[in-house]
């Protein structure tokens, strides 16, 4: 400081190649180039390798013939359709078993993770030990452990295990459910749910708001609870039940109607739901067990019961801890779903990436699509848990 | 006046203490308790008394003739492991030189077990070790093909030593690249940023099982005509991808977790970037994300079963195989349990030692 000197012979004595912004900028043209020369060499090389094997490079393929069957498909597809409609039946197929897979694997993991901070100490063992065990072992060898045992060692279609009143049949070749059959007049029924859904947003957000105003309560979760469960009902009723089930019955050698499970759906659905279950008990118990002690006994003090505590304190803290892991587990769940091809059942890997590239041989196009795929899937998922993390984020001053 | 003398306490009632005790406060505290109890207790009688019979009362433990196996009323047939249970450790590498893979084996556990064990003193260069000379060593020693060795191609690797190996490689390749890549997701470079969030994203968003597809049928593609690539070395390269974008996202927990006036202070005392990441940050960050490592390992551990989709006969694919011999009847079951434990001994130990690091390290940290 006291030598002026110094410093702005300092500053011009600094090499250029020590000066900090043109380093970094040195770096980044580097890394550029590095990049761009790297993609160009894949580039090209997967051109003269195409090239050389005939492959053409392009979406072409999806609009020839596919000429396969598939086992199971939600839409009309048959051996005549395309290539592209392949790809629609595969991700049908995975969303289908994702969201059957998320349903259930949340009510179980629920309970579980209840379970384990259960004061009954058998309970909450029997829970620990089924979620140490479950999340210790690979899904892979549990789906494909699930499906030997429903292919090889339940009997076949006459000796079907009878489950529920007969009206479930479980063998080798699949579960067979009562397939619901909508008959005319079932439109008003699906009307009337949907008017009852809108009805209690709208009672929520008005018994929101007058609490607000003046701190009159209003029972909104028991009155739209009953609306969406009894308004349905009674309309159904009303309309003389314009639904009827048609049972799975043992018809010749072989068992038909009824809604039937291939073994491969059933054996990826329950192996997943196991398997998510664990994770999400204990993602529960941490979350129940991260609101802080004294938040139920300051609610105790302030003179609220153990229901209203539950209900008003607990769980909305809990819920804030819950929601962002569950909902990577959600995430996670959709994309083990892809061990579906291991056991054959007929998801966007199995159907696209196995048997459409073998068959056209367009490995980059196919590759590419299906991974986009699931990276919009896992975008959309953290587009949400962000959006939800603000708006759940403690307000402090 | 008489001295006070106290009489000796009465003992607690018989039903607060004891097994008695302990029984009501568990399991019979009320009413709805002790029905769920008994309840629990007649589906445990249900479910577990023919299991425990046909795992081990009725079992086959040790058998001649596999027929044996086959008989009416036969449980689990345990004796069909044993007779395999050489091909599920070492695949199908030649049975001369399998001594090559137990000295890896034995290293393995040299250079892990003392970890374990708080008071042994030489722990940072056992890892040190276990991280550098110990895959050279064993890289040498199951490849072969040099110091006079026979080499033995990878498609003689398999079971439960292809497993390791490929987690091994997986999580020891994706350390030093895991933390490059944390490193420049937090670079003030924008271009490095982008390219390491692009990176970590993507690599994050896809199941591994697209990855190993990608890895499998795109690699050769990519390189030029006359490139052979190893089927395993494919798998390595997608596996250590993958995984890298993981360790990541786990190592800028830890660099997130460090005070910014450690980095403040590395940058007054005149260190290079470089080295105030090697002498403040990383030595901090990295104990910080032990436990998120290891968590991390044990899910690539739980993945590495995958490979059997493209092919490789890891531990799982070999009992795959091995079950489908008729001549030992139906053990489907008793195939996939043994892998099943096998996987379960190697993840719950890693999970309970992760666990206590956690708990060790969390005292240090709570502000």
């Amino acid at each position: 400081m006291a030598d002026p000197t110094r410093t702005t012979s300092n500053s011009s004595k600094t090499a250029i190649w020590n000066d900090p912004t043109f380093r970094s900028i040195a770096y980044q043209v580097i890394a550029v180039a590095l990049l761009v020369w790297f993609f160009y060499f894949i580039f090209d090389n997967t051109l003269t390798n195409r090239a050389k094997s005939g492959v053409t490079t392009g979406f072409g393929f999806l609009n020839e013939t596919a000429g396969f069957g598939i086992l199971m498909s939600l839409i009309d597809y048959n051996e005549t359709n395309t290539y592209g409609r392949t790809f629609v039946v595969g991700l049908m197929n995975t969303l289908l078993v994702s969201v059957m897979g998320i349903i259930a694997a949340t009510i179980i993991g629920f309970i579980l993770g209840v379970a384990r901070l259960s004061h009954n100490w058998l309970v909450a063992k029997l829970a620990t030990v089924y979620v140490e065990t479950l999340r210790n072992i690979p899904l892979l060898l549990q789906i494909i452990f699930w499906y030997k045992i429903l292919r090889e060692y339940l009997p076949g279609p006459r000796q079907s295990i009878h489950l529920v009143q007969d009206s479930v049949l479980l063998n080798g070749r699949g579960l067979y459910l009562p397939q619901p059959v909508p008959e005319s007049g079932f439109g008003i029924v699906i009307a009337a749910f949907v008017i009852a859904v809108v009805a209690s947003v709208i009672i929520v957000r008005w018994a929101h708001k007058r609490q607000e105003a003046t701190g009159q309560q209003f029972p909104s979760f028991l009155v739209s609870f009953g609306l969406i469960i009894f308004a349905p009902l009674a309309v159904f009723y009303g309309a003389g039940a314009p639904m009827s089930f048609e049972y799975p019955a043992l018809k010749g050698f072989n068992v038909q109607n009824g809604l039937r499970l291939l073994p491969e759906l059933t054996a990826l659905w329950w192996a997943l739901t196991m398997y998510t279950a664990a994770f999400i008990a204990e993602i529960v118990r941490a979350g129940i067990q991260g609101v802080s002690h004294g938040q139920s006994e300051a609610a105790h003090a302030l003179g609220l019961r153990n229901a209203p505590t539950l209900r008003l304190v607990v769980i909305p803290q809990a819920m804030r801890i819950i929601i962002p892991p569950l909902t990577s587990q959600y995430l996670n769940l959709a994309k083990n779903s892809s061990l579906a091809t291991a056991i054959g059942y007929p998801d966007l890997v199995n159907v696209f990436m196995g048997t459409t590239l073998n068959q056209t041989g367009q490995a980059v196009e196919i590759v590419a699509m299906t991974m986009a795929v699931y990276l919009t899937m896992s975008l959309l998922i953290s587009a949400f848990m962000n959006w939800f993390n603000t708006k759940m984020a403690l307000v402090e001053r | 006046m008489n001295d006070f003398k106290a009489l000796p306490d009465l003992a607690p009632p018989a039903s607060t203490s004891g097994f008695i005790g302990w029984l009501r406060t568990n399991l019979f505290s009320s009413p709805l308790n002790s029905v769920v109890t008994l309840i629990v207790m007649y589906i445990m009688y249900l479910t577990f008394v023919p299991m425990f019979d046909w795992a081990i009362f009725s079992a086959v433990f040790i058998v001649d003739d596999p027929a044996a196996c086959k008989e009416a009323g036969v449980g689990a047939c345990w004796a069909f492991i044993g007779d395999r249970l050489n091909l599920f450790t070492y695949g199908s590498y030649p049975t001369e030189q399998i001594w090559r893979l137990d000295i890896c084996f034995v290293l393995l556990v040299l250079s892990f077990g003392p970890q374990f064990f708080e008071a042994f003193p030489y722990k940072r260069l056992l890892g040190l070790f276990s991280l550098t000379v110990f895959p050279v060593v064993s890289f040498i020693l199951i490849k072969g093909g040099m110091l006079g060795l026979e080499e033995v191609p990878t498609d003689r690797w398999g079971g439960l030593a292809l497993t390791l190996i490929i987690a091994y490689v997986g999580i020891v390749a994706a350390l030093p690249i895991g933390i490059a890549l944390a490193l420049g997701r937090r670079s003030e470079m924008p271009v490095i940023r982008t390219f390491c969030v692009v990176f970590i994203e993507l690599w994050r968003g896809v199941p591994l099982i697209s990855v190993l597809f990608m890895s499998s049928v795109m690699l050769p593609l990519f390189m030029p005509e006359g490139t052979n690539f190893d089927k395993l070395l494919r798998a390595l390269i997608g596996i250590t991808m993958f995984q890298s974008a993981y360790m990541a996202e786990v190592i800028r927990g830890g660099l997130q977790a460090i005070p910014k006036g450690q980095f403040e202070a590395a940058n007054a005392l005149g260190l290079s970037y470089w080295k105030s990441m090697r002498l403040i940050i990383m030595p901090q960050a990295l104990k910080l994300v032990i436990p998120g490592i290891v968590n991390t390992f044990i899910a690539l551990f739980k993945d590495t079963t995958l490979v059997l989709i493209i092919g490789l006969l890891d531990i799982l694919a070999t009992v795959e195989a091995q079950i489908q011999d008729p001549s030992w009847g139906k053990v489907n079951v008793e195939g996939h349990i043994f892998v099943a434990l096998c996987f379960w001994v190697f993840c719950f130990s890693m999970s309970r030692y992760s666990q206590k690091l956690e708990r060790k390290l969390h005292t240090g940290h709570k502000r």
